[in-house]
C-alpha cells in the first residue's frame, strides 16, 4: 500500500460497557489536536453492557466528514463480531487483534495484513482486578494504535493528564496502559503504517462536539426556562446537557436557586403538555425526544397549533416505524413533525444539518415559535445529535434580544380598548397574545375546541373556517422567516442535487467526485418549513432534481410535492435508510443508477 | 355552550369584599349543563370562595380536560385565564404553567372519567409531583357528555339509567390520593356548600396539591335508584368525619369548641384549618387513619366527607426543584444569557 497521510478510515469493534468510549473520546480528540480534521462515529447498541459495539473513526485532510463504510484498518477486539469485523477491511488494509488468544485460521484474509498485540496478557500483568484489567486493556489499544497511525505523543500525555487531573491513580494507570500498547507496537510492526497522519494545521478555529449538546446550549442562549422531557435515546442528552449548563451558568450567585425548571415526565404526552402550560404562561419552553416520543405528542401538537401556543420540539430522529432501531440514524419523521396531529396542521420545521446549525437553529426555534404562536420543530438525528462533529468554534451575537412576539404587557391591556386573542389585527394572520395572571382585560378561553376571531367557542361554519384560515396564512407567512436554503452552484450545470439534514455532508463530498467524472450538480439543501420562493426556484429551474434522503418513502420529496406543487417527474428520489449516516457513495450509485436509467 | 354572557349590571346594594368586588364579579358566562347538574352548585361554591377571600380574578389560571365537569370554568371567574385543554391532561399543563409562572392561583376542574380514566396517569403523577394547585374532581360515576357510559368510579354493582350492572371494581379517588403521598385530600358533596367552601379556601391556602373529589350527581344519567351517586343515595349515606373552618392569615382563632375536639393546623400562607373533629380520635394529620376510616365506612356503604388529610409539612414543585422566588417567565433576558465570552470560554471545553 502506498502511503496515504491524513485519508484513512478505520474501526473499532469493541463490547459495550468495557470503557472504550473512554479510548475512543481520546483517539478522537488527539487527531483533532494534530489539526487533522476527523469525525467519529459511534455505533452502539441498545444496551448498558455486552453487546457488540463499534466506533468509526475518519481521517480527512480535504475535510470530508461524512461516513464512509470502508476502513483500512479494524481493531477486531471483540470476539463475538470477528467475522463480521474481518468481512469489512478494505483489501490491501490492516487487521489489529488480540494475540492472547490464537485467531481462527477461518478468519484469516490473505488481502489483509494482521497486527496480533497480546493486549489481555500484557494488561493482566501490569494491573490488578478484573475491573481494571478490562478497563485498562482498552486504554492500551489506543497506545498501539497511536503507534500504527503515527499520533502525537505529546498530546496523547497532554490528553490523559487533562482528563485525570484529579485522579492520580487513574492518570498513572492510563499513562501505563498506553505506554504498554505503545511499545508494543514500536517493536514489533514497521511503525507508522502507510496510513498515518501528519501534524495539519485544519482545526484551530473548529471543536468537536455532538448537536444534542449544542442544542441544549442553544435553548440555554435563548433563554429556554422551563425544559420538560422523558428519557429517551437519541434524545437524552439534550436534556441532560441543557440541565449542566444551568446549573454552571444559571443559577443566582448568593443563594444558588435555579432560574430554570427541569421538569421529567411521566411520558411524552404529559411532557409536550407542561411545555404548552409553561409557554401558555409566557415561558420560553422546550422537549427534547425522538420518534416514538412525537407519535405520543400528537394530540397537544394540535392543541398548540389551533389554539396557537409556542412550544419547541427537539426531535432526535431515530430508526423507525415502532421502536425501530433506538441507536441508528434515520430521517423517518420529515412528514411527521411537517403535518403532525388529527385534522389540518402543518408546522414549522428547522433542519440542522450539524451541531453548528443545531446550536443556531436551537435559539432560532423559541424566535419562530413566539412570534408565529405554534408549535416549531428542530428536525435533528441520532447522527447530528450523538456523534462528535467538527463545527467552526460556536459563537453568540450578544446584541440578540428574544423576539416574543405580540405579547401584550399590562400597560398594553390597560390602553386598549378591546383584546380579542384570536382577532387579525395586523393584516399577517398573526393575532395578538395576552398571558394569565397579567391583567383583567386580558383574560381568555384557551381551547381546542371550535372558536371564532373574538376567542368565543363557536359551532358556526363560517366562524370556525375563517379562523382555521387565518392560521393557515400565519404558518405560511413563516416560509420567509425560516433559514433560507443553502445552495453551491456548480458552472455548466443543469441538474440539481436536493438535500436536507446530515446528508448534506456525504452530498458535498459526492458532487465533487461526480463533478470530477463530468455530472455537473447545483446544491441546494432546504434548512426550513414550510419552504419558501427560493426552494421553488431552484425546483423549476433544473431539469430534473436529484432528492437525497434518509427514509424509505421519499419524504423530503413529498414534502416538495405537497408544499410546492412540484411534479414528481422533476424530482429523483436516491435515498439510503438502513440505520447509518449516509455515505458520498450512496449518493454518487444513486444519482448514477438514475442517470443510467433515464439513458 | 359558553358563548352567552351574563350581564354585567349590578344591584348597587350588592355586599362588596375586601377588594371592592361583588359575588357577581366572580361569575362567568352562563352555564350550559343540565338543570340540576350537581357541577353548577360547585361553580357557585367556587364563587363564594374566591369572593370571601378577596382574589383578584386575573391573577387566576383555571384549567380543565375534556367533559362536563371541564366545561364549568367557563362559568366561574371570567377575569381569569381560562384553559380548556385536552381529555385527561391538564394536569401536564398546569405543571408547565406552574413552572412558568409560581405566583399564579391555580384551580384545576375536572370529572371521573377525566381524572380516573384518560387521565389516571396524569393526576397520579401531579400528586405525586405535589403541584401547587387546587384540584377538583367532579365525581358523578357516569360519562354524561357521551350519554350514560359507566365512569371508572361507579361501584360495583350499580347500575346505569337503563339497568345493566356495574360488574368492575371503583376507583376511590380519596383512597388513590392518600397511597400515593396526597398532601391534602378531602371529599364533599355537591349538595353541601357550607361543607365545601371551606374545604375550597383551604385548598386555596394550601402549598401543594389540593385534592378534593365531590361527589356531583348527573341528574340526567345517573340520579336513579341503582345509582351510588344519586342526590338521594349521597344525602342518606354521606358520614361527615370532620368539619374544617377555614380562618384567613388575619383573623384570629376563637375558641369556641370543646378542648380536645379542635385541631388546628397552619397553612403555609399563615392561615389556619380549623378542624372540628366529629368523629371520635379522628387525626386528619394521620394518613393511615385518614384511609382506614374511609375503608371502613366504605364497608358500610357510607360515603366519607370532609377535610380527611393535610400533611403539615409540604413541598411543591418549586420548593423542590429549587427555584428563585418569583417567576421564570418574565425573568430578564440578561439573567437567562451566559453571552459571548462565557461562550468562547466553554469552547476551550470541546478542543
Amino acid at each position: 500500500m502506498n502511503n496515504r497521510i491524513n485519508d484513512f478510515a478505520f474501526k473499532i469493534a469493541t463490547a459495550n460497557g468495557t470503557g472504550s468510549a473512554s479510548a475512543n473520546g481520546l483517539i478522537m480528540q488527539a487527531i483533532f489536536r494534530m489539526g487533522v480534521p476527523v469525525t467519529g462515529k459511534n455505533v452502539f447498541p441498545s444496551n448498558i453492557q455486552g453487546l457488540p459495539t463499534w466506533y468509526e473513526i475518519r481521517v480527512n485532510k480535504d475535510g470530508y466528514t461524512a461516513r464512509t463504510p470502508h476502513f483500512d484498518l479494524m481493531l477486531a477486539l471483540n470476539a463475538a463480531t470477528y467475522a463480521k469485523d474481518v468481512a469489512e477491511v478494505r483489501s490491501g488494509g490492516y487487521l489489529m487483534f488480540d494475540s492472547s488468544w490464537p485467531l481462527d485460521e477461518k478468519l484469516k484474509r490473505p488481502d489483509v495484513t494482521y497486527l496480533g498485540v497480546p493486549l489481555a496478557e500484557m494488561c493482566n500483568a501490569a494491573f490488578k482486578g478484573v475491573r481494571e484489567r478490562i478497563l485498562m486493556k482498552n486504554i492500551a489499544y489506543a497506545g498501539a494504535l497511536a503507534a500504527l497511525i503515527g499520533m502525537d505523543t505529546e498530546i496523547i500525555a497532554a490528553l490523559t493528564k487533562e482528563k485525570y487531573a484529579a485522579k492520580k491513580a487513574l492518570l498513572d494507570s492510563n499513562e501505563k496502559a498506553i505506554a504498554l500498547g505503545y511499545e508494543y507496537a514500536v517493536a514489533n510492526f514497521p511503525c507508522p503504517l502507510p496510513i498515518h497522519l501528519e501534524t495539519m494545521d485544519a482545526t484551530k478555529d473548529s471543536i468537536l462536539i455532538d448537536g444534542n449538546t449544542a442544542a441544549a446550549l442553544g435553548a440555554v442562549y435563548a433563554g429556554a426556562t422551563v425544559g420538560a422531557w422523558y428519557p429517551i435515546t437519541p434524545a437524552t442528552s439534550v436534556m441532560e446537557a441543557f440541565k449542566s449548563f444551568c446549573m454552571k451558568y444559571r443559577r443566582d450567585p448568593e443563594t444558588k436557586q435555579k432560574k430554570f425548571a427541569i421538569l421529567q415526565a411521566e411520558d411524552e404526552l404529559a411532557a409536550l403538555g407542561m411545555v404548552v402550560g409553561a409557554s401558555w404562561a409566557g415561558a420560553r419552553a422546550f422537549t427534547p425526544t425522538a420518534g416514538p416520543g412525537i407519535s405520543l405528542m400528537n394530540e397537544f401538537i394540535g392543541l398548540a397549533y389551533y389554539a396557537e401556543i409556542p412550544a419547541v420540539i427537539v426531535d432526535v430522529q431515530r430508526t423507525g416505524p415502532s421502536t425501530g432501531m433506538p441507536t441508528r440514524t434515520q430521517q423517518g419523521d420529515l412528514m411527521l413533525c411537517a403535518y403532525a396531529s388529527h385534522g389540518d396542521t402543518r408546522h414549522i420545521c428547522l433542519y440542522p444539518s450539524d451541531p453548528g446549525e443545531a446550536f443556531e437553529m436551537a435559539a432560532k426555534a423559541f424566535d419562530l415559535a413566539e412570534r408565529f404562536q405554534t408549535p416549531v420543530f428542530l428536525v435533528s438525528d441520532l447522527d447530528i445529535g450523538m456523534n462528535d462533529w467538527m463545527v467552526p468554534k460556536l459563537t453568540w451575537d450578544d446584541s440578540y434580544q428574544p423576539d416574543r412576539g405580540k405579547v401584550l404587557s399590562a400597560g398594553d391591556l390597560e390602553k386598549a380598548k378591546n383584546f380579542y386573542r384570536y382577532l387579525d389585527v395586523d393584516g399577517d394572520g398573526i393575532p395578538q397574545r395576552s398571558l394569565p395572571g397579567v391583567h383583567p382585560k386580558g383574560a381568555y378561553f384557551t381551547r381546542g375546541s371550535g372558536h371564532n376571531k373574538f376567542g368565543a367557542y363557536t359551532e358556526d361554519s363560517d366562524e370556525y373556517q375563517e379562523v382555521l384560515d387565518r392560521i393557515n396564512r400565519k404558518v405560511q407567512g413563516a416560509a420567509r422567516a425560516v433559514p433560507a436554503p443553502f445552495m453551491k452552484a456548480t458552472p455548466g450545470a443543469t441538474m440539481g442535487l436536493v438535500t436536507v439534514g446530515g446528508c448534506h455532508a456525504a452530498c458535498i463530498e459526492a458532487m465533487d467526485v461526480l463533478a470530477r467524472e463530468g455530472i455537473k450538480l447545483n446544491y441546494m439543501r432546504v434548512r426550513g418549513f414550510p419552504f419558501g420562493d427560493e426552494v421553488r426556484q431552484f425546483l423549476d429551474q433544473h431539469e430534473v432534481n436529484f432528492v437525497v434522503e434518509q427514509n424509505r418513502d421519499a419524504q423530503l420529496r413529498s414534502l416538495m410535492m405537497l408544499d410546492l406543487g412540484t411534479h414528481i417527474e422533476k424530482l429523483e428520489s436516491v435515498r439510503y435508510y438502513a440505520g447509518f449516516p449516509m455515505s458520498a457513495h450512496h449518493v454518487i450509485s444513486g444519482v448514477k443508477a438514475k442517470l443510467e436509467k433515464a439513458a | 355552550m359558553t358563548y352567552i354572557a351574563k350581564p354585567k349590571v349590578h344591584h348597587p346594594s350588592l355586599k362588596k369584599n375586601e377588594i371592592g368586588l361583588t359575588r357577581r364579579d366572580y361569575e362567568g358566562a352562563i352555564t350550559t349543563l343540565c338543570a340540576g347538574c350537581g357541577h353548577d352548585s360547585i361553580t357557585a361554591a367556587i364563587i363564594q370562595a374566591f369572593w370571601e377571600l378577596s382574589i383578584p380574578p386575573h391573577k387566576v389560571a383555571k384549567l380543565s380536560g375534556i367533559g362536563c365537569s371541564s366545561k364549568t370554568p367557563a362559568y366561574f371567574l371570567r377575569e381569569a385565564h381560562g384553559f380548556n385543554s385536552v381529555h385527561g391532561r391538564m394536569p401536564a399543563v398546569a405543571t408547565g404553567a406552574n413552572a412558568a409562572n409560581g405566583d399564579l392561583i391555580m384551580i384545576g376542574v375536572s370529572g371521573d372519567g377525566d381524572s380516573l380514566s384518560i387521565g389516571l396517569g396524569q393526576l397520579c403523577h401531579a400528586i405525586r409531583r405535589n403541584l401547587n394547585m387546587l384540584y377538583l374532581l367532579e365525581n358523578n360515576g357516569v360519562y354524561g357528555l357521551t350519554k350514560g357510559q359507566f365512569s371508572a368510579s361507579a361501584d360495583p354493582g350499580s347500575t346505569a339509567k337503563k339497568g345493566e350492572a356495574n360488574q368492575m371494581q371503583a376507583i376511590d379517588s380519596a383512597l388513590l390520593a392518600l397511597t400515593l403521598g396526597a398532601t391534602f385530600v378531602a371529599r364533599s358533596f355537591s349538595g353541601d356548600k357550607a361543607q365545601l367552601v371551606p374545604i375550597i379556601q383551604a385548598g386555596l391556602a394550601h402549598r401543594g396539591f389540593a385534592f378534593v373529589d365531590i361527589i356531583s350527581p348527573c341528574v340526567t344519567f345517573n340520579d336513579h335508584d341503582g345509582s351510588t351517586k344519586s342526590y338521594a343515595y349521597t344525602r342518606e349515606h354521606k358520614v361527615e368525619v370532620v368539619q374544617a373552618d377555614f380562618v384567613p392569615p388575619a383573623e384570629e382563632i376563637s375558641a369556641e369548641y370543646q378542648e380536645g375536639s379542635v385541631k388546628n393546623v397552619m397553612m403555609h400562607d399563615g392561615s389556619w384549618v380549623k378542624f372540628r373533629k366529629l368523629a371520635k380520635d379522628y387525626d386528619p394529620t394521620n394518613r393511615d387513619a385518614a384511609y382506614a376510616h374511609i375503608r371502613d365506612h366504605q364497608k358500610k356503604g357510607e360515603v366519607v366527607t370532609g377535610l380527611l388529610y393535610v400533611s403539615p409539612d409540604s413541598k411543591d414543585v418549586h420548593d423542590q426543584n429549587d427555584t428563585v422566588p418569583g417567576s421564570l417567565y418574565n425573568l430578564p433576558h440578561a439573567q437567562l444569557c451566559p453571552g459571548n465570552d462565557a461562550l468562547q470560554k466553554l469552547m476551550w471545553q470541546f478542543r
